[in-house]
């Protein structure tokens, strides 16, 4: 039957279009493969070995009972969601101001945004050291203006680390929620307004919800690469902020082998994890919702 | 809400002297329009006409340059959109994607602070108004764009407002839906005895839903009428060429009356007082008429078919009269013998009524 004849042509056809999307996806496949995914199994492998190269979960023990280690993992997600709080906190206005305005002086105001985030991590770091120790200028500023007495301390503390570590994330923030800002059709406000609503009550129950797909991949964005923050804490915590980089560092240089390290690693990827997935189930944050 | 449970108060609006200017280009030229209770009026105007632009300003969306606003004689050209109590239903109708169908229309009771049991019970009837009972718990992108429309319209009459604007509510829709919406807002008009201004581009559309409509051109008003005054007797050239099909062709002044390529017309009522005429041919006006047939009533003009074009229930007939200007025929399309004789190439004579010679002011 010539029908069916077709039919298995088109079927052939059908099978080898799928081999050529497979073949177009490969080079991307394997990029990740190798830069996401290899790294990953052999950091779990690495964790699960002792000096002589045996299995052993014996990393996981000193994990779990050295006390050091857990409130690090502790401290890590407290600065990281106190970054991520004061960044949402300072950024989501400044963004909103930007969506405002013309488009080419928004472009303008955004480069001055991304400006830190294009600085060498050293210069914005020790710059911070500058503007917040004792006879820094925000000090010299307050006691002057007569707010305080004597001069805060600001240096080598939480504070100073979240303050040096939000000047650098606000940008996270600000591109992704702009990107939705600007998306939001000014209808939707008319609409409100006609039906009644204020500013307060247009910007509440009808801006701040559509602008939440561009806040919660930002949000994400900041939660996640604060994880990871290794000089800030170290020059701007002065010792006393320990985040999980400085405490791999120190365990690679304390322990034989990486076992230690790598187990801490472990510890906080899947910390994340939990987090975030309990934060994006009771949250109903949806990253790859369209703005 | 029963139809009846709804207050049937119309509210008079009266726009005087109302100009729109962006720098210096003018978009609304001294605008004056008094619109009765419970009138539905259309403002008409192909884009960038200013239609658009006073309804923006009769929403509080945009500030007029110059004049007044007035619903029931009370000023309202200074009160923002929120403070207006007017529903409005957008061209691209500006449903909430962030509520599904019920709290989009509950959104302005809720902000009214009506009592819960009151918001559910107005909601669904409003729902129930527009034919979409029991689509509450929709969520917005899975309604069609019939059915949006629906819901923009329950949104913006559950709260009563005393006006409702609608934005081209109907250009996004295909023509069959378009047609069936327009006989329902008509019908929703009429029982809930709204004053309705709605802006359309579709002189059809106009001429179908509205009391009365308002002609805009280059940001002036051109002619305020009932839609059958606005089609028999078209103020000026422009209304008759965008009010229906015509053809305009100028036409000479010959003693105390005109001609058409020296041939004097006869026609009703005094010539208008301009320096160029034109007389207007609509094509369901024009009849054959038997070579070298004569009467007292009508203009006979000689021509020759060029083309027949059949479009279903109507024929029409391209006409290229003596000295070049086409004019089109349009009859039904009925197997008559007199259209025997019609094929292109034939020298036809074309018959128009006096009663129906049209002269206006070019």
């Amino acid at each position: 039957m010539t029908d069916d004849r077709n039919a298995a042509v088109h079927a052939r056809e059908a099978r080898h279009e799928r081999a050529r999307m497979l073949g177009l996806a490969l080079p991307a496949l394997a990029v990740i493969g190798a830069a996401v995914v290899v790294p990953i199994l052999w950091v779990l492998y690495l964790s699960v070995l002792d000096v002589q190269g045996h299995f052993t979960l014996g990393n996981y023990l000193v994990l779990a009972t050295e006390g050091a280690n857990l409130s690090v993992i502790v401290t890590t997600l407290k600065v990281s969601l106190l970054v991520t709080v004061v960044s949402v906190v300072i950024g989501y206005p400044l963004t909103y101001l930007l969506a405002q305005l013309p488009p080419s002086l928004a472009t303008i105001c955004m480069l001055g945004i991304l400006l830190p985030y294009m600085t060498s991590v050293l210069v914005r770091t020790y710059a911070w050291m500058v503007l917040l120790g004792r006879r820094g200028i925000v000090n010299t500023m307050l006691v002057w203006l007569g707010i305080t007495d004597a001069p805060l301390q600001l240096m080598f503390n939480t504070t100073a680390t979240v303050i040096g570590m939000v000047h650098v994330m606000v940008p996270l923030l600000a591109l992704p929620l702009y990107a939705t800002m600007r998306a939001i059709d000014h209808g939707f406000l008319r609409a409100a307004a006609s039906l009644g609503a204020g500013p307060v009550a247009t910007f509440w129950r009808v801006y701040f919800p559509l602008s939440l797909p561009g806040l919660s991949a930002g949000t994400f964005l900041i939660f996640v690469t604060s994880l990871g923050f290794f000089i800030t804490p170290t020059v701007l915590g002065g010792g006393r902020v320990t985040m999980i980089g400085q405490q791999i560092a120190t365990a690679i240089a304390t322990y034989d082998g990486f076992g230690v390290a790598t187990a801490l690693g472990v510890g906080l990827l899947a910390a994340t994890a939990i987090l975030l997935g309990f934060a994006m189930r009771v949250l109903r944050l949806d990253l790859m919702r369209a703005p | 809400m029963s139809v009846a449970e709804m207050s049937t108060r119309g509210v008079a609006v009266e726009i005087a002297h109302v100009s729109k200017s962006y720098g210096r280009v003018v978009a609304l030229d001294d605008m004056s329009l008094s619109i009765r209770p419970g009138e539905f009026v259309t403002l008409l105007g192909p884009s960038g006409s200013g239609k658009t632009t006073l309804l923006m300003i009769l929403g509080g969306f945009v500030r007029p340059t110059t004049g007044d606003i007035t619903f029931d004689g009370r000023a309202v050209v200074r009160l923002p959109p929120h403070k207006r109590n007017i529903g409005v239903v957008f061209q691209s109708y500006a449903l909430f994607p962030n509520m599904d169908v019920a709290a989009n229309v509950a959104f302005p009771l809720r902000l009214r602070r009506l009592p819960a049991p009151e918001i559910a019970r107005r909601v669904a009837a409003a729902l129930d108004l527009v034919r979409l009972g029991g689509y509450g718990a929709r969520q917005v992108h899975e309604l069609s764009g019939g059915q949006s429309q629906r819901v923009a319209l329950a949104r913006a009459i559950v709260f009563e407002p005393d006006i409702l604007l609608m934005d081209e509510p109907l250009s996004a829709l295909d023509k069959k839906l378009r047609e069936q919406m327009q006989v329902e807002i008509r019908r929703l008009h009429d029982a809930l005895g709204l004053t309705t201004i709605y802006v359309t581009h579709d002189q059809r559309e106009a001429l179908t839903m509205s009391d009365r409509v308002a002609v805009i051109a280059g940001g002036r008003l051109r002619q305020f009428a009932a839609p059958r005054e606005l089609y028999e007797r078209p103020a000026d050239a422009f209304v008759a060429d965008f009010v229906g099909e015509s053809t305009l062709l100028p036409v000479a002044r010959m003693g105390a009356g005109v001609a058409l390529q020296g041939q004097a017309l006869r026609h009703d009522g005094p010539v208008p007082d301009a320096a160029a005429l034109v007389l207007v041919l609509r094509p369901e006006k024009l009849t054959f008429a038997a070579p070298g047939a004569n009467a007292d009533d009508i203009n006979h003009l000689p021509g020759t078919l060029r083309g027949i074009v059949f479009q279903g229930e109507t024929v029409l007939y391209q006409v290229a009269l003596g000295d070049g200007g086409e004019v089109t025929v349009r009859d039904l399309s009925r197997n008559e013998p007199q259209h025997a004789g019609l094929f292109p190439g034939a020298a036809v004579t074309v018959a128009l009524h006096r009663r129906d010679t049209l002269v206006l002011p070019a």
